[in-house]
């Protein structure tokens, strides 16, 4: 006969644990991390690149680029200045945390203030898995239409950040703003948002005033978050 | 879209349980699963196929229980269950909730020989 043993274990433990391992380690070393993640095309690399360029003279930025195949990511943001490492994942959709546990060894963490995580382009894995990264970010695209909370509200109830870039081509494409900004309101009221082009650089001072002061916080205190 | 690993997560803890309890054979699995956690059954049962092979679990049984999802409206406290393709608050029409049921994952139970 069958003996029932109760287990009630999260699917995502062994992520999970690795995820706070992760985390450790950037709260040790005093560096600021973000998981940045996007549909594909939406301009995570475009946002790296000006991050970088913006940041590159006070701070030494490190790249983790995730990607299906090939180095194109890791070689723009390495281009701007960023130490950069890329991850081909190989068909897998998402990254998770034992792919940037992996990746960190690569890294320095002692040498780098601000950490950025580009995620696999994709709106339903990633949300799932946690990287223990302090910020998870989103970038939306005005081209890729409004309705996108509602479509993915997973992804949009798991972000700190809200990026919506390419605002330059509001004029020029069906985009309700009131209308996408109350779905993300309804799944994630009070998360943080910025309005950006990487393209005009309009709104860029903005998103790297924000991620100065965060780099400048984990620095000062790194029990702060 | 991701149940490959998400399957392999599940064989490592059951077989780890079974291990634990010193089990000859991992006989069945009950998953339990929120409505808002994005888990498609028949993925997950296709893999498992596939990598409990040859394992202590192979051929076990899996068995899934959903969780509808449970709204609690933030205005008039109301606990619901949304209707498909809206999440309003069916007395106030509010839009703004807090989930407090929906996404569970988490494996509850093995049986073992």
């Amino acid at each position: 006969m069958p003996n029932r043993i109760t287990v009630v274990e999260s699917i995502f433990s062994a992520n999970d644990k690795i995820a706070l391992q992760n985390r450790a380690s950037f709260d040790q070393a005093k560096v600021f991390s973000l998981n940045l993640m996007a549909s594909p095309g939406a301009g995570k690399t475009s946002l790296v690149e000006e991050t970088v360029k913006g940041l590159a003279n006070r701070f030494h930025l490190g790249v983790i680029d995730g990607d299906i195949a090939t180095s194109l990511d890791a070689d723009r943001a390495a281009a701007a200045g960023a130490t950069a490492i890329q991850i081909n994942t190989g068909g897998e959709c998402h990254l998770d945390a034992v792919m940037v546990q992996k990746a960190l060894l690569k890294l320095v963490l002692d040498q780098i203030d601000l950490l950025i995580v580009e995620n696999v382009g994709n709106l339903v894995c990633p949300a799932s898995f946690k990287l223990g990264t302090h910020k998870n970010v989103l970038i939306a695209s005005i081209p890729e239409g409004d309705d996108k909370p509602y479509k993915y509200p997973g992804i949009y109830q798991g972000i700190d950040v809200l990026v919506i870039n390419k605002i330059d081509l509001l004029p020029y494409v069906p985009f309700r703003m009131d209308y996408f900004l109350r779905g993300v309101e309804i799944l994630n009221p009070g998360a943080k948002t910025f309005l950006l082009s990487c393209r005009t650089k309009e709104g860029l001072e903005d998103w790297n005033a924000w991620i100065s002061g965060q780099i400048d916080t984990t620095k000062r205190d790194k029990q702060s978050r | 879209m991701h149940e490959l690993p998400i399957t392999e997560s599940i064989l490592e803890i059951s077989l780890r349980h079974a291990r634990q309890a010193n089990a000859k054979r991992v006989v069945g699995l009950y998953l339990v699963i929120g409505q808002l956690a994005t888990v498609i059954d028949d993925s997950v049962q296709f893999y498992w196929d596939i990598i409990a092979k040859d394992t202590i679990a192979e051929k076990a049984l899996l068995h899934f229980k959903r969780i509808p999802t449970t709204l609690q409206c933030l205005e008039c406290q109301l606990q619901y269950n949304p209707v498909e393709d809206t999440f309003d608050c069916p007395d106030c029409n509010s839009t703004r909730f807090k989930i407090i049921k929906g996404n569970e994952f988490f494996l509850e139970a093995i049986d073992v020989e």
